[in-house]
């Protein structure tokens, strides 16, 4: 009987620093050794579990609620997740019932206002609930001071991003700003995106848009997505315009201090 | 335009074109439910198969899915129809090929002579009307060998693409990632990275650094940077040394518009990479990648179900004897393939089709999180495709593209294939695995050393 262990690990676990990559993970026999294949399984179940948790409106309501704004609980045109995922045309549409609420939102209330924000689920609620309101709050510290309005904030449950374009065309809205769950990664299940856009209307595509992906505290932080968007507010408005016409050269300095690392250490001398 | 119709069931089923009938006889899934192309029934759907079935391969030269006049692929694929090599089977029907094809005088001579003589169009109706088995079946009596720096597709080989991916294209984490697939014994395919970047300076840099490499630890493999095929040219212009020419491909011209291609610099950039001769065994050199489902997302499928404009990309690609054709199976999402099942289904469709028509057909076995698949639905399809006799699968570290976000086959997959179904790397790169004390392979056993190998060494040294 032997007591050596039955996977091998790689002599190369120095590699590991370089890249988030899956390096370096030893073998059993030649396969992936249990510890490894474990971590794999529950990085996917955390990412699965983004794409299917529901989205839960009241808190974000409350939480919008407490910080004296308004908001308008509507539901796309896909009833439910299996349908949202594949049919990606009923989520950028409006069930009939909350085109409606808007459209009495805006008999009561008028539209004109500067900007609508929509928050929609997407592929990650968990991204909604973990940074939706934190990026808002940067986002409120500087609106007024800019002389911006708003209109009413739009919950959306199994939307799409151009379901923002019905919502800001029904509110008559000038500018529109969704705030969404993006695509989990193994690594990033709650990654947030948002998506701009100018003089929005149904029918519009992406090259009417402008994106800032990726944005939670390990990715782009809340206060450099929130700069960004303002950027985006004030140029679209002067050039009354969005999309790939507008590029994003707002100044933003890297935060990661852009290590240089050893470079391509498998060249050099010796 | 004629229709055509089947009565079965006590039922008469018509169908108004070859489009509508390749549509409806296609096996379910959702990009053409989404297209709404899709059979509204099971019963319609095999109603379809077998007027399908009856329809005379012959019929197919004369009307297209999409017109002559509208779309340069369609006429790519009816001007180069090669009439002596179909010959063979002009006689036929679609379900008389696929009987054909599962006998004995469809063998490995027999189907690479008739290649030319196949349309996709053809390739892809023969397809829906057969299981799994039978793709597979058929497949592996195909090889389609090519060259650069190593021999790639014999029989009993199974080749990978080393995919380095890094979020920033840093370089030491590129070389760190490419050191670990060396390490399992992979990167025959090719070594080749997914930019993050797309300025031409970054991309020059990612070249050199992979040429550099593969020169000094004299790998007998190529290198690829996977951009787009002007920004290729522009590097050949500037004397960097690229080994293939890469290219993602669809099969309508609509389709290649909105990837900003057309026919005329696919052939640019292939005579660009020739012009090179870089290639010390062959001059296979292009590596296109495909999927289904994306000229349906570009809105340029024109009522073509999505396996048939995928066939379709694989006539553009033969016109230009490509080292490696890709099919990404499942990268693009649940709209299109919404699980294991369309995914595995859909991987084994492109391979046959691929292989049928000629090309060195790879595949990156691989999904999405919003798919409905896993770790084990990849096993299945990478075990089917391996029985299949496919030429090449992707090694990903532990599976997870950290750049591209989703999840493919890893350095361990490709190891477990060679294991179980006893197939070996390209035979100049499995010498030199051996050479470097890396991996040897005694049929299905493996030995893999436990020392880092010599030659690296120094490298790992420089970093500590």
């Amino acid at each position: 009987m032997s007591d050596r262990s039955p996977t091998t690990e790689n002599p190369w676990q120095q590699l590991r620093r370089l890249t988030p990559a899956r390096i370096a993970l030893g073998r059993a026999g030649a396969s992936l050794p249990t510890a490894a294949h474990l971590a794999f399984q529950f990085a996917h179940a955390q990412a699965r579990d983004a794409v299917h948790l529901p989205f839960e409106p009241a808190a974000l309501q409350d939480g919008l609620h407490r910080r004296g704004l308004d908001s308008l609980l509507l539901h796309s045109a896909a009833r439910d997740r299996d349908t949202y995922l594949q049919r990606p045309d009923l989520g950028r549409r409006l069930q009939a019932d909350s085109a409606n609420r808007l459209r009495e939102q805006r008999a009561a209330h008028g539209g004109g206002r500067d900007l609508a924000v929509v928050v929609a689920d997407g592929l990650s609620a968990l991204a909604v609930q973990r940074h939706a309101l934190p990026l808002l709050d940067c986002l409120l510290e500087r609106l007024p001071a800019e002389g911006w309005s708003l209109a009413p904030v739009s919950l959306v449950e199994q939307g799409r991003v151009a379901v923002a374009d019905e919502i800001g065309e029904l509110l008559g809205a000038r500018m529109t700003v969704i705030l969404i769950g993006e695509r989990p990664g193994l690594s990033s299940p709650d990654s947030l995106g948002l998506y701009f856009t100018f003089a929005p209307r149904i029918g519009l595509t992406d090259a009417a848009r402008n994106c800032i992906s990726n944005v939670r505290p390990e990715g782009l932080n809340y206060a450099m997505a929130a700069h960004k968007l303002l950027y985006l507010m004030g140029e679209a408005s002067r050039r009354r315009l969005s999309g790939v016409a507008l590029k994003d050269e707002a100044e933003v300095p890297r935060l990661d201090g852009a290590a240089s690392g050893p470079g391509n250490f498998l060249l050099g001398e010796g | 335009m004629s229709g055509f119709a089947h009565a079965v069931g006590g039922q008469t089923w018509r169908f108004g074109s070859l489009r509508e009938l390749l549509a409806k006889a296609s096996p379910a899934r959702s990009g053409d439910y989404l297209a709404g192309v899709a059979a509204e029934s099971d019963a319609e759907r095999v109603a379809a198969q077998m007027a399908l079935a009856e329809v005379p391969l012959g019929h197919f030269l004369n009307e297209a899915v999409i017109p002559y006049e509208a779309d340069e692929v369609t006429r790519l694929i009816l001007d180069g129809h090669d009439a002596a090599a179909f010959a063979p089977v002009a006689h036929l029907t679609v379900g008389g090929l696929r009987d054909w094809l599962l006998g004995p005088e469809a063998d490995e001579a027999g189907l690479r002579a008739l290649a030319p003589g196949l349309t996709p169009e053809m390739a892809a109706a023969v397809s829906k009307l057969m299981r799994v088995q039978d793709l597979v079946l058929v497949a592996q009596k195909i090889r389609v060998e090519t060259r650069f720096r190593n021999s790639l597709g014999q029989r009993g080989r199974l080749s990978t693409r080393l995919q380095p991916n890094h979020p920033t294209d840093d370089p030491a984490g590129i070389a760190a990632s490419v050191l670990d697939g060396l390490l399992y014994g992979n990167g025959d395919a090719v070594i080749g990275v997914n930019p993050a970047s797309d300025s031409l300076e970054a991309i020059g840099e990612l070249l050199k650094m992979l040429d550099a490499v593969i020169q000094r630890y004299q790998i007998p493999t190529q290198a690829c940077v996977l951009t787009h095929v002007t920004s290729s040219i522009a590097a050949i212009e500037r004397g960097l040394p690229v080994d293939l020419v890469f290219q993602s491909i669809a099969g309508t011209q609509a389709a290649n518009a909105s990837f900003g291609i057309d026919l005329a610099v696919l052939r640019e950039g292939y005579e660009a990479g020739l012009s090179l001769k870089r290639g010390s065994l062959g001059d296979n050199l292009m590596y296109f990648e495909t999927g289904q489902g994306s000229a349906l997302s570009a809105n340029a499928h024109h009522g073509v179900d999505q396996q048939t404009c995928e066939a379709r990309a694989y006539g553009v690609a033969r016109r230009f004897r490509p080292l490696l054709v890709n099919t990404v199976v499942g990268f693009i999402g649940p709209e299109y393939l919404y699980n294991g099942k369309q995914i595995i289904r859909a991987g084994l469709e492109d391979h046959f089709c691929g292989k049928l028509l000629g090309l060195p057909m790879g595949c990156d076995i691989c999904y999405t999180n919003h798919a409905e698949a896993d770790q084990d639905d990849m096993d299945m399809l990478l075990t089917l495709l391996g029985v299949a006799g496919v030429n090449f699968i992707m090694g990903v570290p532990g599976s997870d593209d950290v750049m591209l976000n989703y999840q493919s086959t890893s350095f361990h997959d490709a190891l477990y294939a060679r294991q179980s179904l006893g197939l070996r790397a390209a035979p100049e790169f499995e010498a030199w695995l051996a050479r470097m004390g890396i991996l040897r392979q005694d049929g299905g056993r493996l030995i893999l050393g436990d020392e880092l190998p010599a030659a690296f060494r120094p490298a790992l040294a420089r970093l500590s």
